[in-house]
């Protein structure tokens, strides 16, 4: 599977927000997109996902076979907010996101125990605090498989040991033959491309390791 | 599907779903018309299909807007517009309707048969009343769907979602007012407005989430 971005352009509300962003993305591979404030890297997430429409330029995958025919139905996205009610309990929305998106590797108890909320899955969403917030979110990613992760800042939040954790996540995820898309400011610990968003647009991406 | 429904169902009762709401409100707006209109039975109980009509309609649209704006301001929405490869759009939105309709308006129909009292209406009133609002209020829901899709970005949307909404309810209303006289009034028809208030349904039942699930595509940003 190959997710392919060539000579992309973005805007909000009518004003241009970045153009000719091009990238290749093999499984295993992650894409770690950095940039100033603004300078659109939550678009280019949204625009990828389908959640925005795109200004110019071409975005495909390939080799999704019957199972993930467009890049929607083969990502997550994790976004700003969690997608999580506050008034249902934590277990109750993990299993509401299995039931709706397919069943994946993990189970609910097996996914709130891999991000460390192993015991507290009874307690309504709302309790939580902000870290443990993004945990549960991250759970979600678990419950359901999807070959592509696009996650807009997904450490915003996390402790040490949580981004620790999340990193070795990401880690596994790839190794199994993911794609990661990250968006971010905080160094993610995990060997990935990376996209400076912002300055010249038309660069093409680095290989480095971002640590 | 079945898990969208029982997470709506579920949200409506717990704390802050405001099932209740609707019906304190119908119950309120009948409660006052008898004071209103004074103590003349015969009046009381030959308004009394079009009042609770009216009540019922006014009662479901005001839980309308939270419909799609919960979900889009902690996300889901993003996930469920994501998730149209596996379930259609217009097909969410149709089970997200009926979940609406069965925790926020299928009690007012409950409730209706007991508001007919007040308003001195004869059992058999009663009766095509509650039958004509079972049926006719998920037309309502379908296209308050749609009203609530297209204002689903807007913070206040509430009273703009009624003012869209509002005028295309209205053959619904005329049809199951003069389906419930009909039942009472012997040369009206009773057949013929209910069937057609069934016809409505149904086919809003199509053309709201379909219309619903486009605006919502074209709304995510």
């Amino acid at each position: 599977m190959r997710l392919i971005a060539e000579n992309l352009g973005g805007e909000r509300g009518g004003e241009g927000v970045f153009s000719g962003v091009g990238f290749a993305l093999d499984q295993g591979q992650a894409l770690v997109v950095t940039g100033p404030n603004g300078s659109g890297k939550s678009t280019l997430l949204r625009i990828i996902a389908g959640l925005l429409p795109k200004a110019e330029g071409r975005l495909l995958i390939e080799g999704g076979g019957d199972d993930f025919p467009s890049i929607a139905s083969a990502c997550h996205y994790l976004g700003h907010q969690n997608a999580m009610k506050t008034a249902l309990s934590v277990v109750e929305n993990l299993r509401f996101w299995r039931d709706f998106n397919g069943s994946g590797d993990s189970s609910v108890d097996e996914a709130l125990e891999t991000v460390g909320l192993g015991g507290i899955g009874h307690l309504p969403f709302g309790y939580l605090s902000t870290g443990q917030r993004r945990r549960a979110a991250i759970a979600k990613l678990l419950v359901s498989h999807r070959p592509l992760w696009l996650l807009d800042e997904p450490t915003a939040g996390l402790d040490k040991a949580s981004e620790a954790r999340f990193a070795a996540l990401m880690m596994k995820h790839c190794v199994a033959g993911g794609m990661i898309v990250a968006a971010t400011h905080l160094p993610l610990g995990i060997e990935a491309t990376e996209l400076r968003m912002g300055e010249a647009t038309e660069r093409l991406p680095q290989q480095g390791i971002i640590s | 599907m079945w898990s969208l429904f029982a997470r709506d169902i579920r949200l409506n009762i717990r704390a802050g779903g405001g099932a209740l709401t609707g019906v304190i409100f119908f119950l309120a707006v009948i409660a006052t018309i008898p004071f209103g209109v004074g103590p003349d039975l015969k009046l009381l109980s030959r308004i009394g299909p079009a009042i609770l009509w009216i009540g019922a309609l006014l009662a479901c649209l005001l839980g309308l807007d939270r419909l799609f704006q919960a979900d889009r301001e902690d996300g889901s929405l993003d996930l469920l517009v994501l998730g149209n490869d596996r379930h259609m759009l217009a097909l969410t939105v149709l089970v997200k309707c009926l979940a609406h309709w069965a925790g926020s308006v299928l009690p007012l129909v409950v409730a209706a048969p007991l508001l007919g009292l007040f308003m001195n209406m004869e059992p058999l009133g009663i009766g095509a009343t509650a039958l004509t609002l079972l049926v006719g209020t998920p037309a309502i829901t379908f296209i308050g769907a749609a009203g609530a899709a297209v204002a689903v970005a807007l913070p206040r949307g509430g009273l703009l979602i009624s003012v869209l909404v509002l005028p295309l309810t209205i053959p619904v209303l005329i049809f199951g007012v003069s389906a419930s006289y009909g039942a009472t009034a012997d040369p009206d028809p009773f057949l013929q407005p209910f069937l057609i208030l069934a016809a409505l349904t149904l086919f809003l039942g199509v053309l709201g989430p379909a219309s619903a699930a486009l605006a919502l595509r074209h709304g995510t940003d």
